[in-house]
């Protein structure tokens, strides 16, 4: 028997889910995380999952892991001590960064700027130039190099990132300093901005290859524990991460290339919503990922997820590839409060996150959370995580009761509102990404996902006219569920400013026949058959700041390529600005995807009997909708089978999510066992 | 409105309507950088999105408080689907300060009952007049910064008027893109008033327009308090100077007197020199001055409060006639953003005096920027226009940034831009150390950067600052001055006034470019010694500099 194992280690809990690939049924488990040694929880969490299913050791065949080591390092600042060598002249890259300041108005006086994850006193300039065109104007000198790398390793650094100027188009300096420095410490980390981001733009390029070397300890330490504790315990699974273009790559790879893990887990809760959604006949949607302390957002159109070129954690620009995931700060956790200078009724940004929690955990938190409030409307049940967790409806309504008092409204008022702001600014956000990528939120379908998604999505979907409202399977675990629908994925990419002419197509042609071979390489290298590559390039009129991204078939390249991707630029330039510039066309970046297959199969679909789900009804709330107190039935999701309808308002639970019919809306459960809800006709 | 009318609604429904007008806004700005192509509006952000309600007060936005007075002096009636656009600063009293900010203004109609309007000014990348990009130092009147619009019905009941936009196009070096981003601007505009409209059918006309007024009502009380705390009724005094105005005449005094009567605020220009002949006259719009007033009082007291124009009746503001601040057509306005820039240090240093919160000196103080052109080595004629930044003041919170933009999301160009697309070499681009002034809060470096010019051609610079100092509050020693310096392929080194046109430059020539530092926070004597050891070890601040101004400080810590 062949068992894929999906890991999705949070900052709470670790979520598991167990496919078999003969049949595709699958078993799913959550379990506490453990901070202090993540192996620990992980460990624990195989082991229950595997005794569940009734799986042995020589069962389990792969692992898919989907790590916060990256990120938890980059946000608690934790990683690696990085020296820096620059170009003379640029010892001020990551300092001076892009100059900003924020909005408003006098956004400086109160802004936090991160020091860089290279601090300016292992900063060291080193004589040296490469021009725009690749031409070396300056060899790298090689003895203020070797005195600069002995002055950093005597500081005590544990990697050291080159970033020089115009390497991305000659690389022969930085790999110099490379040598030199391997002369000098052979086993230094040493990272090349040629290497981890060709690109042309210095200050994101920096910014990614030092963060690339900053991170690398912590994830490499945290794949070869976990690699270490499974062999202990007889386990031998080929390990894979999920990037945060919601792709795989093997744990070497990951090692070598850590920067590219840091939206490991947000990427695969989009990449799973999306496959589910497809496979129940959805191609366009947006996601609602609702947790704690934040709510992650994304659109995806034609089957395809948003990559976003950059991504900022923090206020680090990252320049990886990323699924294209916009975060707010709003969560069951957010914390409801009464502002000093007004009389206002707000909804976080401060959340009570899982410690101490919200005030009905019991665990001291004493504040009104958008959980609190949830649960005094009667949209909670009593119980959470199958019974591990008590909720208490007294500390709830004591703390939202005070918060009523300051405003002068019933408790119940008090509740319902804290729960309409925060879906106020969750239907904001939706409605952003929407508009970003040129479609009106109505032409979505809504996936909901995250413990508190199901909550707040059919009241998101009523706000924005995005029905139906799909709640997926085990929506509390669905990242770690979207890592079984996921195939290799990683991009090459390289900034060739060429004008786009016949003249320049040799060049380009050879540029991509030498990413194509990295491609392949890697291919082999990570074991993939039969992958697909994408070809694409960023063009742009000269002289512009800004470039378009077109893709085109790899057998284009052959011919009059340059013609074609012109016209292409133009008809592309015309639909978004309404003209064509009187500028010659330009090539800035070259880009070569490659996806390899997703291996794990989907559940098979069930057979559709209609019925009512009375038989899985457990009980009732009293529920407050509109103001007004209903009688709401709670029924038990694992209990309703394919075609089973219930009328709103209902409370449907389930381990690690609660999902909210409203009054006038219906829940509908399809033949992949998705709660569909929609409005009733006719409202 | 009063605090009666407002209470019609209850509080749950005002706050979701903010938020909604809240997401609206960024709407309207995900939809203009959308399909805007100037990188001015794209990659700057110079474009500003307002909704306002039925008697053109401002909702929500940044800089707004201009509806009122374009309502009153447009001699039209705006119907349903019109579009009113206008770019002459003399016709709207400054609402837009300079010829090249088009301002795009759509009604908001739900049934028979006009609700608001939603407005957005951008800045086009040219509106003819005597040099590209239409702000020239040497410009002795608007006449010389390109076309102005007077206020006109781009659309009239939806309909386009053609003949209208192809004589402005026509006035423009870069027709396609001012095209392009006006059209981003109306869209932007249209869409929000959509929603307006949405939210009126959501929560019914009269809770929308309650809700307004509760919004406006609830801000006036919070900036009513911030005043009623932090302004003193004994008037507090500032001043400083704009160097010049490029054209040998200078320096020009601003001075601000503030202080309180009840729980009004009262700003008063008085004593500021009068109006400049070259191009760096402020045409200051006394709303959207008090906004930028109450900006200032709401983000170091609790920047989530919402900025609109409730507070505007607790704001008094005196502004001379035909002073720097508010001179008489047609004066040029061409580098209005030094002014701008001036302008507010007054502010911050009046501020800085009357409450702890908002001590914090002066930064750089201008907009400094470079423009180099000639024909490149295959003879294409080329233009770098590059802006710069410099050094903000130690604050409450800490130092003050090294290098870093006074006004908001500005970003520097990349080097490696520069180099792909110019015949120019960036040599050196760091903060110049021990530009900072002195502080137990330092303030910020300046830029200091050293261009190389490939190509013979012209070199204009606009900057401010290298007579004047950027001060220091509470005992913080100022910042250094600005400098240029053109030093020639021959070892000649030639000192340039900090605003110079078309200075010509041979290939093989360097021009070093310093802006000027920001003042510091604070006695030096009281800075944590570890912080001035960490800033002598990153190269920010000199030994030598450290022990003559932090002597105390260090010797503190040795005893």
């Amino acid at each position: 028997m062949a068992y894929v194992l999906a890991i999705d280690v949070g900052g709470t809990f670790t979520d598991l889910v167990l496919t078999d690939q003969h049949n595709g049924s699958h078993v799913v488990s959550k379990t506490p995380s453990t901070p202090a040694d993540p192996a620990v929880g992980v460990l624990e969490g195989i082991r229950r999952v595997m005794a569940r299913a009734g799986a042995s050791a020589d069962d389990l065949s792969a692992l898919r892991l989907g790590t916060t080591a990256g990120v938890n390092a980059l946000l608690t600042r934790r990683g690696a001590r990085v020296g820096l060598l620059v170009t003379e002249g640029f010892r001020e890259i990551l300092h001076l960064a892009r100059s900003q300041t924020p909005g408003p108005l006098v956004g400086w006086l109160n802004m936090d700027k991160s020091e860089p994850l290279a601090d300016l006193e292992l900063t060291i300039e080193v004589p040296e130039r490469c021009r725009a065109d690749g031409t070396v104007e300056r060899p790298i000198d090689e003895a203020a190099a070797r005195s600069a790398i002995t002055a950093l390793v005597e500081a005590g650094v544990d990697a050291v990132a080159v970033v020089f100027l115009h390497s991305y188009a000659n690389p022969e300096n930085e790999r110099r300093g490379r040598e030199l420095a391997h002369d000098i410490a052979p086993r230094l980390a040493v990272s090349l901005s040629s290497d981890v981001l060709p690109e042309y733009r210095e200050y994101e390029r920096a910014a990614t290859t030092v963060a690339n070397a900053f991170v690398m300890p912590a994830v490499s330490h945290a794949l070869a524990e976990l690699e270490g504790s499974l062999t202990a315990d007889g386990w031998r699974p080929a390990i894979s991460v999920v990037r945060s273009d919601g792709g795989l790559m093997s744990a070497h790879a990951a090692v070598e290339r850590p920067v590219s893990t840091i939206l490991s887990g947000p990427s695969g809760g989009v990449a799973g919503a999306l496959a589910l959604a497809c496979q129940s006949g959805f191609s366009n949607v947006l996601t609602l990922d609702m947790g704690g302390t934040s709510t992650d957002v994304s659109a995806c159109i034609d089957g395809q997820v948003a990559i976003a070129r950059e991504t900022v954690v923090g206020d680090f620009p990252l320049r990886v590839p990323s699924v294209d995931v916009r975060s707010i700060g709003a969560g069951g956790g957010s914390i409801a409060s009464v502002p000093e200078a007004i009389r206002a009724l707000r909804v976080g940004p401060q959340s009570a996150g899982a410690q101490p929690g919200p005030a009905c955990y019991g665990r001291g938190g004493v504040e009104p959370t958008v959980t609190d409030a949830n649960l005094l409307l009667g949209r909670l049940p009593d119980e959470l995580l199958g019974g591990e967790m008590r909720l208490d409806r007294t500390r709830a309504a004591e703390a939202i009761a005070s918060l009523a008092a300051q405003l002068g409204l019933e408790t119940v008022e008090a509740a319902q509102g804290i729960v309409d702001i925060v879906d106020e600014s969750m239907a904001g956000a939706l409605r952003l990404i929407s508009v970003e990528r040129g479609l009106d939120p109505r032409r979505f379908a809504l996936v909901a996902f995250g413990g508190a998604g199901p909550l707040h999505a059919n009241a998101l979907a009523a706000l924005l006219g995005c029905f139906p409202v799909i709640v997926p399977p085990s929506a509390g675990v669905l990242s770690a569920y979207g890592f079984q629908t996921v195939g290799h994925r990683a991009t090459f990419t390289r900034t060739m400013i060429r004008e786009l002419s016949p003249a320049s197509l040799t060049e380009i042609r050879a540029a991509f026949a030498q990413l194509a071979a990295e491609a392949s390489a890697w291919l082999e290298r990570e074991r993939v058959d039969g992958a697909a590559l994408a070809y694409s390039c960023d063009l742009r009129f000269l002289r512009q700041g800004y470039e378009l991204e077109i893709s085109f078939p790899e057998s284009q390249l052959a011919a009059r390529w340059d013609a074609a991707i012109g016209e292409r630029l133009c008809a592309d330039h015309r639909r978004l600005y309404g003209f064509v510039p009187d500028a010659p066309a330009e090539v800035v970046n070259l880009r070569i995807e490659a996806h390899g297959p997703a291996t794990v199969r989907l559940p098979e679909p069930t057979p559709v009997t209609p019925g009512d789900g009375e038989h899985a009804r457990v009980g009732m709330t009293e529920m407050y909708a509109e103001s007004a107190p209903l009688r709401a039935g709670i029924f038990a999701r694992n209990e309703l089978q394919a075609g089973d309808r219930l009328s709103g308002p209902a409370v449907i639970t389930e381990d690690d999510a609660t999902t909210l019919v409203l009054p006038g809306h219906r829940a509908t459960v399809d033949a992949h066992l998705n709660l569909l809800l929609e409005a009733d006709e006719g409202l | 409105m009063s605090a009666k009318e407002a209470q019609n609604v209850d509080l749950v429904t005002v706050e979701i309507i903010e938020r909604a007008l809240r997401s609206l806004r960024d709407e309207m700005d995900a939809v203009v950088l959308r399909s805007a192509m100037s990188p001015i509006i794209r990659e700057q952000h110079d474009e500003f999105p307002l909704v306002t309600n039925a008697d053109g007060l401002m909702l929500v936005g940044q800089f707004g408080s201009y509806v009122p007075l374009l309502l009153e002096t447009f001699d039209e009636t705006i119907e349903p689907g019109d579009v009113v656009l206008q770019s002459d600063p003399y016709l709207c009293d400054g609402a837009i300060q300079h010829t090249p900010d088009w301002l795009v203004l759509v009604p908001i109609d739900y049934g028979d009952a006009r609700v608001g309007y939603t407005s957005m000014f951008g800045h086009m990348l040219d509106v003819g007049g005597s040099v590209p990009g239409s702000m020239a130092a040497t410009a002795r009147s608007v006449w010389e910064e390109g076309l102005r619009i007077p206020p006109i019905k781009l659309f009239s009941r939806g309909e386009l008027n053609r003949d209208v936009l192809k004589v402005i196009l026509r006035n423009s070096r870069t027709p396609d893109i001012n095209e392009a981003d006006l059209f981003a601007i109306v869209a932007a505009c249209r869409t929000g008033a959509d929603r307006v409209v949405e939210l009126c059918e959501r929560f019914g006309l009269e809770t929308y327009l309650a809700a307004g007024d509760a919004m406006l009502a609830r801000t006036r009380e919070a900036v009513r308090r911030i005043i009623l705390t932090y302004i003193p009724e004994e008037p507090v005094v500032f001043e400083d100077v704009v160097d010049d105005d490029g054209q040998g005449n200078g320096p020009f005094r601003m001075r601000l007197s503030i202080h309180r009567v009840s729980d009004r605020a009262v700003l008063d220009w008085t004593g500021s020199d009068p109006e400049a002949p070259g191009p760096i006259n402020l045409l200051t719009h006394e709303g959207l001055f008090k906004m930028f007033v109450g900006i200032y009082l709401i983000m170091a007291f609790d920047p989530e409060i919402l900025f609109n124009e409730g507070f505007h009746d607790l704001i008094e503001v005196e502004l001379p006639e035909g002073s720097i601040l508010k001179p008489r057509f047609p004066a040029p306005l061409g580098l209005l953003n030094i002014s701008l820039a001036r302008q507010l240090d007054v502010v911050q240093g009046a501020l800085a005096a009357c409450a702890p919160e908002y001590a914090a000196g002066a930064g750089y103080g201008s907009s400094p920027a470079m423009t180099y052109s000639g024909n490149d080595e295959r003879g294409r004629y080329f233009q770098l226009g590059e802006i710069s930044y410099g050094g903000l003041p130690g604050r409450p919170k800490g130092d003050g940034l090294d290098g870093h933009s006074w006004w908001p999301l500005f970003t520097n160009i990349p080097t490696e831009y520069i180099e792909s697309y110019y015949p120019v070499t960036v040599e050196r681009y760091r903060s110049a150390s021990d530009s900072g002034g002195a502080g137990r809060h330092r303030g910020g470096n300046g830029i200091e950067k050293v261009y190389r010019f490939e190509v013979a051609g012209e070199v204009t610079i606009q900057d401010d600052r290298w007579r004047s100092l950027p001060w220091g509050v509470e005992g913080g020693l100022p910042g250094a001055p600005s400098r240029k310096v053109l030093l020639r392929s021959d070892g000649a080194r030639e000192e340039l006034p900090s605003k110079c046109d078309l200075v010509p430059v041979a290939a093989g020539d360097r021009l070093l470019f310093i802006t000027a530092g920001a003042g510091g926070l604070g006695d030096p004597s009281g800075r944590d010694p570890a912080a001035v050891r960490r800033d002598v070890r990153r190269g920010l601040v000199s030994a030598k500099a450290a022990a003559r101004n932090y002597g105390t400080a260090l010797e503190k810590e040795d005893t």
